[in-house]
């Protein structure tokens, strides 16, 4: 037996061919984009239509330094993690309730695939329409919820809801909440279903109630899944632009300005400042590549760097031995 | 006794927080499906009813009298999302194969390099995108909302991840002493064993096709290329101000062939999102 070197099998130029396609898009429509952005946020590019771009030679970074003490950046940032943390919270909460219910071998919840279907809906219908709606069902002076206040005498006169800047807070809260409880329940339910029944059976026959089995039992097995939909939340969280942007504007007075709508602003509507909104861009793309790098180095696949290591090990033995032999030939 | 009492009131929360949480997910949409029936005045006296009214074709004529045009939006949306769909699944396929039954150098490099890249959204490249399709002249192509697809991480991973149990090396080989070549192999043979991968990829990546905002609302400008979104995002222009039948029409027109196509597959959606949270 040789030991073929894996780089020399006849198939391999096919690997490489292959994945042409896929790297030439990437370096096309991904790489040179953010290559070109991290560029621009060095420079003085500004104006629309402009073009020709010139690196900033008083001070390289004057950018990423306005955009940072800029106090409309600041407060879109805050509000960003402020809008990411509050609906993640309630989201998993309600995911892990609504998971752990429709588990459990002894409740036996019927009509299940019904109540997935319907409450993952909202995450499948587009973003920008569900905004618009609940700004129609928020409007002044004749909307739906103004309507029932009036009807119910919780209000005198219709109110201007969403010039209070926390009800336009808490409407793209629960709007993002709404959106996506369902998504997170499924994917904890796979999580859960994924688990060997036997830690399960043991746990009953031990006479671990409900709530037991689930905090000492199913919590700490999903743990991965659940670092998954932070992380996916996170970055998705980060990006936070159709319902902010369609739902008030990032207003009243940028109470819902998120740090997507910010760039946004600042390059397409009115002031065209590239350079600043490329800045800014660069900074998330930093956060979230900090983010993805961790998520990488905890999802990886454990088996195969497991497998990877076996191999390398065996080839080690086997060069080992064969070295070994030779030196018993030799002597 | 004491448990099985217990037992019933635990079923009858579980049940009553459920229904409770479908209605909620039904009845905004609901309200906005009978609000469109409904008379801009009808909708200022009562803003909220549950019962339909008769002013459908006039609010439609409202709608389209001005600049929504829904049925552009349709077409422009469709026609980006299949494009963006069939060159995602084709090319994700292709180099999912490559990673899989080939032995090359770089395979597991470029594989870590996938996983990396995977996570990072288009959004936070977007000013240097626009600057590039700026300077060609093609902010109001299409092509440029389809043709980025050919590269998906996050499609070449869940390929990957089903193909690698689900591939055995002995059809391939067999093929080759048939004297097959390998991209006919990849197209005869390792294409309908991917079939239901590709079904469940289909779906998720035209939906986020139809749903974007962001990419088509920074290089569209030109009406007549509108995709769906953006036309939804007409509706709350000043020039619907006061008609709020139409303005919710057009939401309904927007949304219902989404909830539709929905309801149909929505079996293999949900196994679909399942299987993306076992194996992120």
């Amino acid at each position: 037996m040789k030991s073929k070197k894996p780089g020399y099998d006849r198939y391999a130029k096919y690997g490489y061919i292959f994945s042409i396609p896929f790297v030439v898009a990437f370096l096309l429509f991904s790489l040179y984009p953010t290559v070109y952005t991290a560029v621009i946020g060095f420079t003085d590019l500004k104006g629309l239509g402009m073009t020709s771009i010139h690196f900033l030679t008083d001070d390289i970074f004057r950018n990423f330094k306005t955009v940072l003490s800029s106090p409309s950046f600041q407060q879109a940032f805050s509000n960003t993690v402020v809008l990411w943390v509050s609906n993640f919270i309630p989201q998993i909460l309600l995911a892990l309730l609504l998971a752990a219910w429709f588990t459990d071998k002894r409740s036996k919840v019927k009509g299940q695939g019904g109540f997935k279907i319907l409450l993952y809906m909202p995450n499948i219908i587009t973003a920008a329409t569900i905004a618009i709606l609940f700004s129609g069902f928020f409007g002044y002076p004749m909307g739906p919820v103004n309507d029932l206040l009036v009807r119910f005498g919780f209000a005198e006169k219709p109110v201007e809801l969403l010039r209070n800047k926390t009800v336009a807070r808490g409407v793209v809260i629960f709007i993002q909440t709404w959106m996506w409880y369902g998504s997170t329940m499924i994917t904890l339910i796979s999580g859960i279903l994924g688990l060997s029944p036997e830690i399960f059976e043991s746990a009953e026959v031990d006479g671990a109630n409900r709530v037991q089995t689930f905090f000492y039992i199913t919590l700490p097995n999903i743990k991965t899944i659940m670092l998954f939909t932070l992380v996916t939340s996170l970055i998705g969280g980060l990006n936070m632009f159709d319902i902010p942007k369609l739902f008030q504007n990032g207003g009243p007075d940028n109470a819902t300005l998120t740090t997507s709508l910010f760039i946004y602003n600042q390059a397409f509507s009115g002031s065209y400042m590239y350079n600043r909104a490329a800045a800014a861009s660069m900074m998330m793309f930093l956060i979230i590549a900090v983010l993805s790098g961790m998520m990488f180095f905890v999802m990886r696949d454990r088996d195969e760097v497991e497998q990877r290591k076996q191999i390398k090990q065996q080839q080690k033995e086997y060069k080992m031995r064969q070295k070994s032999g030779k030196g018993d030939a030799s002597c | 006794m004491l448990k099985n009492k217990e037992n019933r009131i635990m079923k009858i929360v579980i049940y009553v927080v459920c229904i409770s949480l479908s209605i909620l997910s039904i009845l905004p949409f609901w309200i906005m499906i009978v609000n469109a029936t409904r008379s801009t005045t009808e909708i200022q006296q009562h803003a909220i009813s549950l019962i339909p009214s008769g002013y459908m074709m006039s609010n439609l004529k409202i709608l389209l009298g001005k600049s929504f045009n829904p049925a552009v939006g349709f077409l422009n949306s469709l026609l980006i999302s299949t494009g963006a769909t069939a060159l995602a699944l084709y090319f994700s396929s292709l180099t999912a194969y490559a990673q899989v039954a080939y032995n090359w150098k770089w395979r597991n490099a470029f594989f870590s390099f996938i996983m990396v890249v995977m996570m990072i959204p288009a959004q936070v490249t977007m000013i240097g995108f626009y600057q590039m399709v700026y300077q060609i002249h093609m902010t109001n192509n299409l092509s440029m909302l389809i043709l980025p697809a050919i590269a998906s991480p996050t499609m070449v991973f869940f390929m990957r991840q089903y193909l690698l149990p689900t591939l055995s090396m002995e059809i391939v080989q067999s093929a080759r002493i048939d004297g097959a070549g390998e991209f006919m192999i990849f197209n005869r043979i390792v294409l309908p064993i991917m079939k239901p991968a590709i079904a469940t990829q289909a779906i998720f990546s035209f939906v986020a096709s139809w749903n974007n905002l962001f990419t088509p609302l920074v290089l569209l400008t030109d009406q007549k290329r509108y995709t769906m979104p953006i036309m939804v995002s007409l509706l709350k222009g000043d020039i619907y101000k006061t008609e709020y039948g139409s303005v919710y029409l057009g939401l309904t027109l927007t949304v219902m062939p989404l909830i539709i196509v929905y309801l149909l597959l929505s079996k293999y959606i949900i196994a679909g999102v399942a299987l993306g949270g076992v194996k992120g």
